[in-house]
């Protein structure tokens, strides 16, 4: 392999708790890569099934659920 | 406002350099120029702060300047800062939920700070994504609710009385709801309270005085809330009162419904004549009883133990303070105290833990593995130091049992539709960011009813409940948030899902339609209808399907 895998993720996150804790991943300058497409919503709970399979359809490498 | 066609979406985008935290690391420039190239863009600013007055305004002028119908802010977290973009918005005369973020800060620069032109691209991407999101919102209103500006508080011992007091004094009616036939709670029941030597009646007449004196606050004694009905700023609360049934409107809830001493049945020869609580010696001392010769004291009685693993917190301090009063009475008595750690917080309490030492009140560690044995005149316990068991005279023995929630907290949780911790206290809405609210809008706690707490604490959290209950009471009106749930009654086919997964109960079937239809007044914009619903009837507003699907898409595009 010549190129190193650079996998696109799609990542759910509530806006309460998960979507907080991304936050403070930055106010606490904690590094990760940033290969990562977060989304907000208002509650895991209303993550259709649908948003999933449509990520993986656009070509997502992986999907991250939290929540 | 008239609904957009997309054709007609003109969106701003403004993305801020928050100083050096945004533009220290990502390449503005480069981010300018993309999003200038992103569908329906037709301005975009950078700012220096965005948030800044200075920025504020440029948003606000350009608006109208530039016909914006959707603004885009690229900088920190909607968590903190989208109130305040939205209100920019809405005084440009653009509806608020016409206003979309990118989080290219929390969530992009301070995370990325190393990743040079990966940290840039990911930043596009949020800007493309928040773009994409931004052309198909659609305005939405908040409903605004009526507000009965009155306060209930159930409990009516120093916490509730404070709580009380405070909402008085603000200028709101307020009813005290109390169980007993006076107010006061367990403070009536107090010998002497340290350091002052003062009866507690000293602070309770005073207190019951100024409320009774209050012509603001209704003093209800002798009731109990039967029902509980409403939600913020309109709840309908029914007391009895004498058998009376009497409905109160109310705005918010105050719970101080207090807890009381566990009685030790069957514990360390516990029989309420030579082996008491700490609650039943202090009765003892209030009568003026005979100071005994010998005094052992047990900590822990029932508490840190498998059935109740919490520490107390108070009853340290207060066998301290009766080991103090028994010495001052007679410091020829000899007093004991079997502990297993000291909790004496704070500088008053550690003065009076050096004070009983100065009068001779012995203290010596216990294992629990090896608890103390209470027999007919003795007590005998095995002395860690000295390795070995040894037997104390004891006229009486007093244990210190922990506070335990009230017998009937579960109907009042059930009624109020609010948590209880697994010991049955109160739980509240977050230990540390909101101490003193529930996670259910207009309704508080404090004093014990939370956790054991001292005099002061019960007071000062009792003043804290009613700040945060004038929070509301202070508005004129008080308005929903326009993130809410809507079902489309023309395409629901009524198979209750949503009502099944709704954890607010804000969704009602109604039979005759054969429809569900949202409460959005209970609604809290969780969005679980919206996954359930097999039809795609139920969609959260400024979160939809088609809003989510477009950010998915410009996420992984290119």
């Amino acid at each position: 392999m010549t190129e190193q895998f650079d996998p696109k993720i799609i990542a759910f996150a509530c806006n309460w708790c998960s979507y907080a804790g991304a936050d403070l991943a930055g106010v606490s300058r904690l590094q990760y890569p940033p290969s990562i497409r977060l989304i907000r919503l208002m509650c895991s709970g209303m993550l259709a099934p649908s948003y999933i399979l449509k990520a993986f359809e656009k070509g997502a490498d992986a999907v991250l659920v939290t929540g | 406002m008239k609904d957009q066609k997309s054709s007609d979406v003109r969106i701003g985008v403004f993305i801020c350099d928050c100083g050096s935290n945004i533009a220290g690391y990502l390449k503005m420039p480069t981010l300018v120029d993309y999003a200038k190239t992103l569908d329906n863009v037709v301005f975009v600013q950078e700012n220096l702060y965005t948030c800044s007055e200075g920025g504020i305004n440029e948003i606000k002028e350009a608006i109208p300047r530039e016909n914006l119908n959707r603004v885009v802010v690229a900088s920190c977290t909607p968590r903190t800062h989208e109130p305040l973009f939205q209100s920019a918005c809405e005084e440009a005369g653009l509806n608020p939920y016409l206003f979309e973020m990118a989080n290219i800060r929390d969530q992009c620069s301070w995370v990325h700070m190393r990743e040079g032109e990966k940290g840039t691209e990911r930043a596009k991407g949020q800007i493309a994504m928040a773009v994409a999101k931004a052309a198909r919102l659609r305005p939405l209103n908040r409903i605004e609710l009526s507000l009965t500006h009155k306060a209930v508080v159930i409990g009516g011992g120093v916490a509730g009385m404070a709580a009380a007091m405070a909402l008085g004094n603000m200028g709101y009616e307020v009813d005290l709801i109390e169980k007993q036939d006076r107010l006061g709670g367990l403070l009536n029941d107090l010998n002497l309270i340290l350091p002052t030597h003062e009866p507690p009646s000293v602070l309770l007449d005073d207190l019951i005085g100024r409320l009774e004196n209050n012509p603001k606050v209704a003093i209800r004694t002798n009731s109990t809330v039967k029902k509980v009905e409403g939600y913020i700023g309109n709840y309908v609360v029914t007391a009895a009162t004498d058998g009376n049934e009497n409905k109160i409107k109310t705005g918010v809830i105050v719970v101080a419904v207090g807890a009381r001493v566990l009685k030790p049945a069957g514990l360390m020869g516990y029989n309420g004549d030579r082996v008491v609580t700490h609650l039943e010696l202090e009765a003892m001392l209030k009568q003026g009883a005979a100071t005994p010769k010998s005094v052992v004291m047990v900590q822990c009685v029932g508490s840190r133990c498998e059935e109740r693993t919490y520490c107390s917190r108070i009853c340290c301090m207060t066998a301290v303070k009766n080991a103090i009063l028994l010495k001052e009475n007679d410091p020829t008595t000899s007093v004991t105290i079997l502990y297993r750690d000291m909790q004496m917080y704070g500088v008053e309490n550690e003065d009076m833990f050096r004070r009983s030492k100065e009068l001779g009140v012995r203290y010596v560690t216990f294992d629990p593995e090896k608890p103390p044995i209470v027999e007919d005149g003795k007590v005998d316990v095995y002395h860690l130091r000295m390795g070995k068991q040894i037997s104390m005279p004891a006229d009486l023995v007093v244990l210190s049992t922990p506070l335990i929630a009230q017998e009937d907290v579960g109907e009042i949780s059930t009624m109020l539709k609010v948590p209880l911790n697994e010991n049955g206290f109160f739980l509240e809405g977050h230990v540390k960011l909101k101490p003193l609210d529930f996670a259910t809008d207009g309704i508080y706690l404090c004093g014990n009813a939370r956790f054991p707490s001292t005099i002061r604490e019960a007071i000062t959290q009792g003043l804290g409940a009613a700040s945060r209950a004038a929070g509301v009471l202070s508005k004129d009106a008080l308005h929903t948030s326009g993130i809410v749930a809507d079902i489309s009654p023309e395409t629901c086919c009524g198979c209750l899902g949503c009502v099944q997964v709704c954890p607010y109960g804000a969704i009602n079937f109604f039979e005759d339609r054969g429809v569900c239809q949202v409460n959005k007044v209970l609604c809290k914009g969780c969005g679980g209808c919206a996954a359930t619903c097999p039809s795609g009837s139920a969609r959260l507003d400024g979160f939809s399907s088609d809003q989510i699907y477009a950010q998915i898409e410009k996420a992984l595009a290119g």
